[in-house]
């Protein structure tokens, strides 16, 4: 369970919001909402534990989401792909995946960029790639993340409404095996079988 | 009892207690200079070496002791900023800087100055003087990055890293400098290392490094009232005070 | 995980070659405008030449210090970095260890043939290459500190040789003073280990510091 209790969050001079509280079970989806420059990246951050919350804390299973045994149980897709343009999809979905404490096989790895549907762009390095298909190497990992949390910043963006019905119905599996997720986007989710719960930063 | 020190920390407290104090510590700084200075330059006796001109070690040396002591004062109220999370302390730090540098930057000149007549060139490199400048060069960095840094938490934190690393480095330089001296046989006369101290040298280098200390502490309180003010603009205490004063 | 990032930004920068040759172009191209400027008198020669080397090693590998975490924080993997559940002090380590592979070691490597050119004694040339070998690690792992402090801000190339050049002093003494001493007759050993007690004193320390500096400005 992931609980967040009056958190405020500042920017500068600036609040984005305060005294924001909300907990997220198991199976639960939990969409961030609101226009450009509301907090939705500075709040997913915050849940991470990217950056620290001015006031307020958050929670994971009942102690502080914090420290290498959080982590290990995290996903995060940031605002940024993390993909680096001089190394090949596969190379980088390796060395992603590695990084996160989950290595893959090569057969795990190819299996994963062919359902996102890179399946012969595999060897190429990702600066010949457009910018959907970078997304898609990023998202990847969301084909082959065991994390129970994930954080995703604007998983749907760039992306073709066939690469879109993949990810969402990932997110519904996801869920069904008791997972959690918070999302940002822009974009109407239609998640099989799922009503997100909303939060409106303004 | 206990006293609540924290109460002192917090921004309301603080900005008009020194208020109060600063014109203190400056006319305490007032009174110290002129019986130092006095001191220095009609009580102290000619020295039999180097005659009148080594007078100047009145204000090299209580210069040079406060560069280094305000270097490892501020690397102490960063780290407590750090540690604590306390605003306070790390205002306080970059309040003292700039007055760090300032003493760092005097103790050179005046170094300079010392050495011409004694030794007929204006730069020696021995190693107090070598260290002072790369002190000064610490100084300047710390400075350059926290006003590089637009967020005021980020430069506190990087600041405080800053400063403790250059504190843990300050005694490894000083050493290094010291070795290489030896090693290429440079300078041998050492600026405080001045023959045979008369009681009335000592005492008028003291008195002059007293009235160093409760400037820097009016400085400091000053600046960091400033800081602290920019800071919190925004908060209900920081609203009167502007308003009072508009 | 070591093995990991190093093998990875090996492999980055053997795909980026050129930023590799540019770090060791500038360091045999600073060291040898000095007989241009100082005259092509080789009893001097040899007497400048460690420092010459040693300075022109402590700027070659601060240019190169820019790119350390600047490419991982603008694409997003360094908020993946910092989000592993390994130590991040680690990854750090494994990011300047392959810093320095690929540009203090090529240093090193390349010194002894330009203390040539200002005409040191073989032996001479030996402890070069040997002071180089314990400190180049040295500026790499002070340097990653800096790194870290003026990530993303603007002006960071030049902000950071402020604050990483007066903490390179030490390496530079030890380092150029080990050539020297053999060369007035003296053993370097003293400084060489001092040289060497300086690079695990920075490595236990240096990580670590670099790894707190990189979670502060990554807020």
């Amino acid at each position: 369970m992931l609980e967040a209790a009056h958190l405020t969050c500042q920017r500068g001079e600036r609040s984005l919001f305060t005294n924001l509280s909300f907990t997220l079970g198991a199976g639960e989806l939990l969409q961030v909402a609101g226009p450009n420059g509301s907090g939705k990246t500075s709040l997913l951050k915050l849940l991470c534990g990217l950056s620290p919350p001015v006031a307020g804390e958050i929670r994971w299973q009942g102690a502080p989401a914090r420290g290498e045994d959080f982590r290990r149980q995290l996903f995060y897709l940031g605002h940024q792909h993390a993909v680096k343009e001089e190394l090949s999809a596969l190379e980088n979905l390796h060395i992603s995946a590695e990084l996160a404490g989950e290595p893959l096989t090569d057969v795990e790895a190819l299996d994963a960029l062919a359902r996102i549907g890179l399946a012969g762009r595999e060897h190429l390095p990702a600066k010949v790639l457009s910018q959907g298909q970078k997304r898609r190497v990023a998202l990847a990992r969301l084909l082959v993340s065991k994390a129970p949390l994930w954080i995703l910043d604007e998983p749907l963006t760039a992306l073709d409404v066939a690469a879109v019905d993949l990810i969402q119905s990932r997110l519904a599996e996801h869920l069904a095996n008791q997972g959690m997720v918070v999302l940002t986007t822009h974009q109407a989710l239609q998640v099989p079988g799922v009503t997100p719960c909303r939060i409106e930063l303004d | 009892m206990s006293i609540n020190w924290f109460k002192y920390a917090s921004p309301a407290t603080f900005y008009p207690l020194a208020g109060k104090l600063i014109p203190l510590f400056y006319a305490l700084a007032a009174i110290l200079t002129v019986v130092g200075l006095y001191i220095s330059f009609f009580v102290a006796p000619t020295d039999a070496t180097q005659g009148e001109a080594y007078r100047i070690i009145f204000i090299h040396v209580p210069a040079a002791w406060m560069s280094m002591f305000i270097y490892l004062l501020m690397a102490m109220w960063a780290g407590l900023g750090l540690v604590l999370n306390t605003r306070l302390s790390s205002i306080m730090a970059q309040a003292l800087a700039p007055t760090g540098a300032m003493f760092t930057f005097v103790a050179l000149i005046t170094g300079a100055f010392w050495g011409k007549p004694t030794w007929g060139t204006w730069w020696e490199w021995d190693a107090r003087m070598t260290s002072e400048l790369i002190l000064l060069f610490l100084y300047i960095g710390y400075m350059s990055l926290t006003a590089a840094i637009d967020d005021v938490r980020r430069a506190d934190k990087a600041g405080a890293i800053l400063a403790l690393v250059g504190a843990v480095n300050v005694p490894i330089i000083y050493f290094s400098v010291k070795w290489w001296n030896t090693l290429h046989q440079g300078a041998s006369v050492s600026l405080t290392r001045a023959p045979s101290m008369a009681k009335t040298m000592l005492l008028g280098m003291l008195i002059m490094a007293l009235a160093a200390w409760m400037y820097s502490i009016a400085v400091a309180l000053s600046r960091a009232r400033l800081l602290m003010l920019e800071r919190e603009k925004s908060t209900a205490w920081a609203q009167e005070v502007l308003e009072q004063k508009s | 995980m070591l093995t990991t990032i190093i093998r990875r930004d090996l492999l980055l920068a053997y795909r980026r070659r050129s930023d590799v040759l540019t770090t060791l172009f500038f360091f045999v191209i600073v060291v040898s405008l000095f007989p241009l400027g100082v005259g092509p008198e080789m009893k001097t020669l040899r007497l400048i030449a460690p420092g010459v080397v040693w300075v022109a090693a402590l700027l070659a590998s601060m240019l190169s210090l820019n790119r350390l975490f600047a490419a991982d924080y603008q694409d997003g993997t360094l908020e993946q970095m910092l989000l592993a559940p390994q130590p991040l002090a680690l990854i750090v380590l494994g990011k300047i260890v392959a810093h320095w592979l690929v540009s203090g070691l090529p240093l090193a490597l390349m010194a002894p043939v330009l203390g040539m050119q200002f005409d040191l004694p073989p032996a001479a040339l030996g402890i070069l290459f040997l002071a180089l070998l314990l400190g180049t690690p040295i500026l790499s792992l002070i340097g990653a500190i800096g790194a870290a402090l003026t990530l993303g801000l603007r002006g960071g190339g030049v902000l950071l040789s402020l604050l990483v050049l007066p903490l390179y002093i030490p390496a530079l003494i030890f380092g150029a003073g080990a050539v020297e001493a053999y060369s007035a007759g003296l053993s370097p050993e003293g400084h060489l280990s001092l040289l060497g007690a300086l690079l695990i004193l920075t490595g236990l320390a240096a990580p670590w510091v670099t790894a707190f500096a990189l979670r502060i400005a990554m807020e």
